[in-house]
């Protein structure tokens, strides 16, 4: 019989456990309840009294590895929580969450363990035995995949299972203990963008993105990337939407082309950037080929405007596709909302 | 000298990201319809790896670059002949399998013992780079797998920048959740770091760095050691290409108010 461990985490709060930790309890639960498995959920954390009350109605054994040294992620102490978590539950499969934290270390856990891994999994199925499914390619190619070797480790991509919503309560805790090695990193902190600046919302209900087209020659032979960046950011501060781009346009400031001064790298989506999980999606200047379209795999309805009517959005990858001027639509489409706030 | 780095950049050979894919299952696998005929890339987040090793090298005198690539000698060449011209390294090659359904594990033990007999190579001074994942298998693990096989327990993660100081401490920048960034104090080396974008733009094509970095790839090249990738007991029970189609809309006949009217609609229905 499989056993099944789940690896936790809590936010930068300190406090409580990350959506994502919650998902992947949801996983493992539903694992368990098919496999007929135990479960045990392993917490990290520097104070674990309200991560663990929060998993009170989870049915399953707890253990925690905490204190000050997990207050943040880090790859050596991390890694030591996860191995001493994963050898005192002594699981067969190990669920965790495939944020930042636990991607720096999950692997060289698997390792130390002499087991196998696999990431960015977005479901669980199999009808005896266990299968996971994944891409390849970035985004282009999925699979179905089972390992015969134990531990087997799975991260799970965020937004692929409901977050766990139990009644908080008191519930029993086993403290397992860590022996750290000596720390050669510190920790300063987060470095996040100014309010005004912070364009990445993965929480967002939408994504916009903006294409290269947004710097090219307009109808009057000039560009216009500061008129671009007041309407991209309009919408942005109107809609709270998340702001995704094409690399072309991220990589014009290499180039010593006209730039939006808020976009980064980190904005990247596609072949070479992220792949985020929105409800809706509106693209605006770039166009619909594969290596952008993988970006937009996770995206639930899909809108473009482009004023190629041949753009590759035309050819099934989106819902509806407007032929005109991103930046006439774009104004007319700030002034609705600013009117309907108003 | 102080600084000296040793910086080995570790990079696979992708598909031309403007390819179509298609997945085939052969007698050992699956694989990619034509893959040994489809233009390949260095993997692009790999790139970016070796550009900031080749910057941090050039600002640190003494540094040296190697490039370890896991492929088949042929597709290596071919890539070569581009990223050669880019910034000065010394190839690695290890002639092996092209494509992302091999199992990580396998490769990590075949690039880690590569690394581990590099002639030269002080492990004190190591700083091992590639990109964050691959554009081919994409699981982020292959770098954290070698440097725990080469005992390295200072790794970071989606890295987009490194200070390095004057007493060989470095800070480090790594992506985390919401766009934000972790910013990290290492005391030096040795130390894994996975790029993610990092900051530099691709280097111009130069010549004359082709020309000298040719001079030793050629001969690395045709001595490259031969190696087969363990399955591990990874299994596939399907491969096959996302079916969804969408049933588009082409709208081709509004004014940018009527438009702006439908998606202020849409943005705002339930």
């Amino acid at each position: 019989m499989e056993s099944i461990l789940v690896l936790t985490h809590v936010d930068e709060g300190g406090s409580a456990l990350t959506k994502a930790s919650l998902e992947a309890v949801t996983a493992g639960k539903e694992l368990a309840a098919r496999l007929g498995a135990s479960l045990t959920i392993g917490i990290v954390a520097a104070d674990r009294t309200t991560a663990a009350g929060a998993l009170a109605s989870a049915g399953a054994r707890l253990l925690t590895v905490s204190g000050e040294a997990f207050a943040q992620p880090r790859y050596a102490s991390d890694a030591a929580a996860c191995e001493a978590l994963c050898r005192a539950a002594n699981a067969a499969i190990v669920l965790a969450p495939g944020g930042s934290r636990f991607v720096r270390v999950a692997a060289g856990v698997t390792h130390r363990l002499g087991g196998v891994i696999d990431t960015h999994i977005t479901a669980i199925g199999g009808a005896e035995g266990v299968e996971a499914s994944r891409w390849y390619y970035r985004q282009r190619v999925e699979a179905v995949i089972s390992r015969d070797a134990r531990p087997w480790f799975l991260l799970l991509d965020a937004g692929t299972h409901t977050a766990f919503a139990g009644e908080p309560g008191a519930v029993d805790v086993e403290q397992v203990a860590v022996e750290l090695p000596a720390m050669r990193t510190t920790v300063s902190g987060l470095r996040t963008p100014m309010k005004d600046a912070q364009t990445i919302r993965p929480d967002a209900n939408m994504l916009l993105v903006a294409g290269a087209g947004w710097t090219k020659k307009q109808p009057d032979g000039q560009t216009h990337a500061a008129e671009a960046g007041a309407l991209i950011l309009g919408f942005l501060h109107a809609t709270g939407a998340s702001l995704g781009s094409s690399k072309s346009l991220v990589d014009q400031g290499g180039d010593n082309q006209p730039v939006l001064p808020f976009l980064s790298h980190m904005n990247q989506i596609g072949q070479t950037g992220s792949t985020p999980r929105h409800a809706k999606g509106l693209s605006t200047c770039c166009h619909g080929e594969e290596p952008h379209v993988v970006g937009w795999r996770f995206i639930g309805e899909r809108r473009a405007i482009s004023l190629d009517s041949n753009c590759g959005w035309t050819r099934g990858k989106a819902d509806v596709v407007y032929v005109a001027d991103a930046f006439q639509v774009m104004e007319k489409v700030n002034a609705l909302l600013g009117a309907a706030k108003a | 000298m102080a600084n000296a780095l040793q910086i080995v950049v570790c990079a696979g050979i992708v598909p031309d990201p403007l390819q179509t894919l298609e997945p085939i299952t052969g007698a050992s696998g699956p694989g990619l319809k034509n893959e040994m005929v489809l233009p390949a890339v260095l993997d692009p987040w790999a790139a970016s790896a070796l550009y900031e090793a080749a910057n941090l090298a050039a600002k640190n005198p003494g540094s040296k670059v190697w490039l370890v690539s896991l492929g088949p000698k042929a597709k290596l060449q071919q890539v070569m002949m581009t990223v050669a011209q880019k910034v000065s390294f010394e190839l690695v090659p290890v002639d092996g399998p092209i494509g992302g359904f091999t199992d990580a594990h396998a490769t990590a033990a075949v690039l880690a013992e590569t690394i581990a007999a590099l002639p030269g190579l002080d492990h004190t001074r190591l700083l091992l780079f590639g990109g964050w994942e691959s554009a081919t298998r994409g699981a982020g693990v292959t770098l954290q797998l070698i440097g725990e096989r080469l005992g390295i327990t200072d790794q970071f993660q989606g890295v987009d920048q490194i200070d390095l100081r004057d007493d060989g401490s470095f800070e480090v920048l790594e992506r985390v959740e919401g766009g934000k960034h972790q910013a990290s104090v290492c005391v030096g080396a040795p130390a894994v770091l996975g790029w993610a974008t990092g900051n530099l733009p691709e280097p111009r094509n130069n010549p004359q760095i082709g020309m000298a970095n040719m001079r030793t790839i050629m001969p690395a090249l045709q001595k490259a050691r031969p190696a087969t990738l363990a399955a591990n007991g990874l299994r596939y029970t399907s491969v096959s290409l996302p079916k969804q189609q969408r049933d588009t809309r082409v709208v081709k006949d509004k004014t940018p108010d009527e438009i702006a009217s439908e998606l202020v609609e849409w943005i705002g229905a339930k």
